[in-house]
């Protein structure tokens, strides 16, 4: 039950697990970043579960005295986040494109040949 | 001035955040790297305002829009902020400053404005990170400092800086990933991302096992930043292959940037919270620390590239400020904070005079740098002087934080003398890796073929000297950074008894 | 003048001198030999005009700046430094009028950058010598080690590049290895580096901590050559002869056995090692150089080879005498670095002068050179006496100190030591000196020549005259010296 009822902390650790496993593991480069992506998007998600409360509305102040809200500042700080999780992507992209303009691959292992000759 | 001057630690950042837009939009040659430069030296000027009013008053806090804190966001600058950002800042001003040559030399006329740019983003990024009280606000400014170092390392003609640069961002965004879920594990258990408060409050909390998982996201996260070995691997290319003058620039301070957001979360926020803290930062790090030491020494004795070799050299000498660290006493880390410093001086030098050789020479290699001596004795003299305060020669910076940290580690008694003979034996490996670079340089046959008629610019000498006589000055009259490291060190260590 | 200033301007002039070198080797070559000489001469005035106040038991002094709490810049003018720091700059006029002969005369390459060097490495002696604490004496020996590379290293070719590493590699390893070690030891127990009459380590150490640190110190102090650390000095030998002759004959191997017997004076104290069982090791290693750098010295076909094993002989007589641990041997030891470089100075210029006429470099090659040399075989003569401590010569004087102070330890041993070794001195000389005046040159003879320059010839005739000299007139250097050791008579 306690196990389970934490399930969000579940799927984060899935995620961010496979996103590290495909950074680590993958040899093409745009599937390392997609795995990068995966691996910030589970941090995402860790922040944003935790700023649920329990019976909480949206934080938007209705008048009624006893209303639960949700924490707002973590959804705020994540929004941050994602901005520069997407200027990453953006970037490696960009360097993917010039890797591959450079040595004609986006493997791994054959631009180490390529740079070793 | 006292208008704007209770302002400075804002306009720290926001001077070359504001001029990194403007930056892409000037067109004719050579306004882009004006404008920078004179941002870079208003934002030096503007820490040196700071060091002195931090010396003066002690710490100087912000808060912006006058939002108290710990609603607000607050910015701090405390000894240890201040000693970095001279670092930074006059790192980026002297590789400006001295390095138009070089960078027209690398970067293309319709780039630059672009390369500009980005470099005033690093500067804002790093700055940020310095002044910023709240963990959030690193982590974005982290970000900030990585991305535009990232396109600064990758601007280069050497196409290899591409893959490096990969690496660097893969490592990179998995450090600042790691440090974002420290920071959100705290954050569950605290509710506050001030970092004052955040210390405060963790007194309260009443599972630390949240807080020590915290701890270890962040330590390793930052460590991969910092390049603390064995996290080191994307430091050599990326440095190896970036331009001259980026490397020059990232080279004397990013990676020490890192190092004192590391330093501010273990002594600052953790230390008192988290019992036998300093024994586990001890016990993990001094190992890692040592390794560092010996096989970034070992392995830069066997380098052939010059900038490799140095690149090396430096993940040994973070082992260094590590080490100080790791000790966990006034003393130590006096001894690591003076040696972020003291590096930085040498190791900027040093970075500046091979940007110098490579307008002359046909290339980096140590055989193609053979007879430099002769072509560019002043800029080879320069070279020099830094390689002695590297090594750590009295007389130099170099020697000031070697004896510091010896002195250090003598406190522990006999078990120290181990850890002071890793200090000396690595001192004597940068004898060798030094000095293979001056046999060669004096006494190799010069190759005539492949030698261009390029002259290095009067500026970059005068710039390059200017720097390696701070390593002089500095060894001779270690005033300012030992009161400022000393001052950091007492205040990062105040829960200790 | 006070003695502050002048201390501070016999370091400045040199540094200022080689400024000038620089500037006036770009104009003519005469000009520059005359500011190296100017320089030399302005230096030896500046120097020798603090002896009087120094003979009056006066301690001139100056702290330049404090680099850390408790270690300062500072330099103090004291009986040893005194003689060291007049002795060197003497002689480098000497050394500069023959530095022109033999330069000249080899048509050497970078000469400005020889002169410049040559000043350089002078005002770093002049920094160990004036040094008061440990800290300064380690900055100026690391900046003599350093200012003297470009020197060794002169001719450029491999086989010089791999020697000149040899030197640099131990003296740089010794220095930061056990030196450097052993000066932060120092001031971690002490709290202080300053060279204080009676020592400041008394009370503060004991036992075998007391022979280790002391091990330290004198195997850091690689300049000292006392074995294993003498390799460098035979490897220095690939410089240019001048060099030999005041660098590796006085100046940087004096610093060595200087430092060390100032450490044993000033730092540990002479009657706080002598009741420390642990120290005694020292006298035992300084024997043993002794007697073997003379053996290996006897197999040395090379001259200056064989000179350089003699220098690492005589330097462990220094240190020998220092670690007899008796006044009457402290002042031998001073003395004896006196006597010692007028002698091996004259030695030195002798040879140079004979490779510059001759290009003759073994030993075997000077049959009958005498004849062709006279006044150079007569110098090398009288400096080879002197060597070996035959009468009228300088090493009479300061061997005869050194056995009284054997004998006032009733140390048989560095007395037994003392005449081996003189035997084996007689051994490798005695036949050079046979060679040269009484047997023939080798049929047909070789390129006729007579004598070398005249500036070498003239340099090398007064300091043969020096070394004979200093037999009659030492009175005053006694009595400077029986200030180091006044607190134990």
């Amino acid at each position: 039950m306690e196990l389970l009822g934490l399930y969000h902390y579940w799927v984060f650790a899935i995620l961010l697990m496979t996103g590290f496993y495909a950074v680590v593991a993958k040899l093409n480069l745009f599937k390392k970043l997609i795995g990068l992506s995966l691996f910030q998007a589970a941090v995402f998600l860790l922040y944003i579960t935790m700023s649920k409360v329990d019976g909480g509305t949206a934080p938007i102040f209705s008048g009624a005295a006893d209303a639960v809200f949700s924490n707002p500042l973590p959804q705020v700080l994540i929004l941050t986040a994602i901005v520069v999780g997407i200027s990453t992507t953006a970037l490696g992209l960009g360097i993917v494109v010039r890797i591959k303009e450079e040595y004609g691959s986006i493997e791994e292992d054959e631009i180490q040949e390529i740079d070793r000759r | 001035m006292s208008g704007l001057g209770q302002h400075l630690p804002a306009l720290q950042v926001v001077v070359p955040i504001l001029v990194a837009p403007m930056v892409v939009l000037l067109r004719p040659r050579g306004l882009a790297w004006a404008a920078s430069t004179a941002a870079s030296v208003l934002a030096f000027v503007i820490a040196i305002e700071l060091t002195l009013q931090v010396l003066g008053a002690g710490p100087v806090g912000y808060l912006m829009g006058s939002w108290p804190a710990p609603y607000g966001i607050e910015l701090r600058v405390d000894a240890l902020s201040a000693l970095l950002l001279l670092v930074v800042t006059g790192a980026s001003t002297v590789a400006l400053v001295g390095g138009r040559q070089s960078l027209d030399a690398q970067i293309e006329a319709d780039r630059q404005p672009y390369f500009f740019a980005a470099w005033l983003l690093a500067l804002a990024g790093l700055s940020g990170i310095l002044v910023a009280a709240d963990a959030f606000n690193i982590f974005v400014f982290m970000e900030i400092s990585s991305l535009a170092s990232y396109v600064l390392i990758a601007g280069g003609p050497d196409r290899r800086a591409l893959p490096s640069v990969f690496k660097y961002l893969i490592m990179g965004t998995i450090g600042a990933t790691f440090y974002l879920i420290g920071v959100g594990l705290i954050y569950m258990m605290t509710g506050t991302l001030n970092l004052a408060d955040m210390e405060l409050r963790i007194h309260a909390v009443g599972d630390l096992t949240p807080i020590l998982a915290a701890a270890g996201f962040i330590t390793v996260g930052l460590a991969l930043k910092a390049a603390i070995f064995p996290l080191h691997v994307w430091l050599p290319n990326a440095y190896t292959y970036a331009p001259h003058m980026a490397t020059a620039f990232l080279a004397a301070c990013s990676t020490k940037v890192s190092l004192y957001v590391l330093l501010r979360f273990d002594f600052f926020v953790f230390q008192g919270n988290l019992e036998g803290h300093d024994l586990q930062f001890a016990i993990y790090l001094m190992p890692l620390a040592v390794l560092g030491i010996l096989v970034g020494s070992a392995v830069a004795m066997f380098e052939r590239n010059i900038k490799r070799l140095l690149a090396f050299s430096s993940v040994a000498q973070i082992g260094y400020m590590m080490l100080g660290a790791s000790l966990v006493s006034i003393a130590g880390l006096t001894a690591g904070i003076l040696h972020i410093f003291n590096h930085a001086l040498a190791k900027g030098t040093l970075f500046l005079a091979v940007a110098s050789f490579a307008m002359v020479a046909a290339g980096l290699r140590l055989n193609e740098l053979s007879g430099i001596a002769r072509r560019m004795p002043w800029t080879f003299g320069a070279f020099v002087v830094a390689g002695l305060s590297l090594i750590g020669i009295p007389g130099t910076a170099g020697f000031v934080s070697k004896w510091y940290l010896i002195m250090a580690v003598m406190e522990l008694g006999p078990a120290g003398v181990p850890l002071v003979a890793v200090i000396l034996i690595s001192s004597l490996m940068a004898v060798v890796y030094i000095w293979r670079i001056v046999e060669v340089a004096c006494f190799a046959k010069t190759e005539e073929q492949g030698s261009s008629a390029i002259a290095v610019s009067p500026l970059m000498i005068v710039v390059t000297w200017l720097a390696a006589l701070a390593n002089i000055y500095f060894g001779l009259a270690p005033a300012l950074p030992l009161t400022l490291s000393g001052d950091a060190a007492a205040e990062l260590l105040r829960h200790l008894p | 003048m006070n003695g502050g200033s002048t201390i501070i301007l016999a370091l400045l002039l040199p540094l200022g001198g080689a400024v000038a070198i620089a500037l006036a080797g770009r104009i003519s070559a005469n000009l520059r030999e005359t500011v190296t000489l100017a320089t030399a001469g302005g230096l030896a005035m500046t120097v020798w005009s603090l002896l009087p106040a120094v003979m009056a038991g006066e301690r001139p002094g100056v702290s330049i700046t404090e680099l850390l709490p408790g270690v300062e810049i500072a330099f103090s003018v004291e009986p040893l430094g005194m003689l060291f720091a007049a002795l060197a700059s003497g002689l480098w006029i000497i050394n500069s009028l023959y530095s022109i002969g033999y330069m000249r005369g080899n048509n050497e390459r970078n000469q400005t950058r020889f002169y410049v060097m040559f000043a350089v490495s002078l005002a770093a002696t002049m920094g160990v010598a004036f040094a008061g604490n440990l800290f300064t004496l380690f900055l100026f020996y690391e900046a003599l080690t350093l200012s003297t590379y470009p020197l060794v290293s002169h001719k450029g070719d491999a086989a010089t590049v791999r020697s000149a590493r040899v030197y640099l590699g131990i003296l740089l390893t010794t220095s930061i290895g056990l030196f450097l070690p052993a000066i932060i030891w120092t001031y971690s127990v002490a709290g202080t580096g300053d060279f204080v009459t009676g020592g400041i380590l008394a009370s503060k150490i004991n036992g075998p901590a007391v022979g280790l640190l002391l091990g330290l110190f004198v195997f850091g102090i690689g300049k000292a050559a006392v074995m294993p650390v003498h390799r460098w000095l035979p490897a220095a030998m690939v410089a240019p002869t001048p060099v030999s002759a005041l660098l590796h004959a006085v100046a940087v191997v004096k610093a060595g056995v200087f430092a060390v017997t100032k450490i044993i004076v000033y730092i540990f104290g002479v009657d706080f090692l002598f009741a420390e069982p642990s120290s005694g090791w020292l006298l035992y290693a300084a024997a043993f150089t002794i007697i073997a750098a003379s053996v290996v010295a006897l197999r040395q076909q090379n001259l200056k080879r064989l000179l350089a094993y003699s220098t690492i002989a005589q330097l462990s007589y220094v240190v020998m005498a220092a670690a007899v641990l008796k006044p009457l041997a402290e002042i031998g030891a001073a003395i004896h670095m006196v006597a010692h470089a007028f002698g091996k100075i004259t030695l030195f210029f002798a040879a140079g002068a004979i490779y510059v006429a001759s290009r003759k470099t073994e030993v075997h090659q000077l049959r009958g050179i005498g004849l062709r040399m006279p006044v150079t075989m007569t110098a090398f003569t009288i400096g080879a006496l002197s060597m070996i401590g035959v009468p009228p010569t300088g090493g009479f004087v300061s061997k005869w100190y050194i056995l009284a102070g054997a004998f006032q330890a009733d140390n048989y041993f560095a007395v037994a030591t003392i005449i081996v070794s003189t035997a084996l001195n007689a051994a490798y000389f005695l036949p050079i000196i046979y060679m040269a005046w009484f047997m023939r040159e080798p049929e047909p003879a070789a390129a006729a020549h007579g004598e070398a320059p005249w500036p070498a010839v003239l340099a090398l005739a007064i300091t043969a005259l020096l070394t004979i000299a200093f037999f009659f007139f030492n009175g005053a250097t006694i009595q400077l010296e029986r200030q180091v050791v006044e607190n134990l008579l």
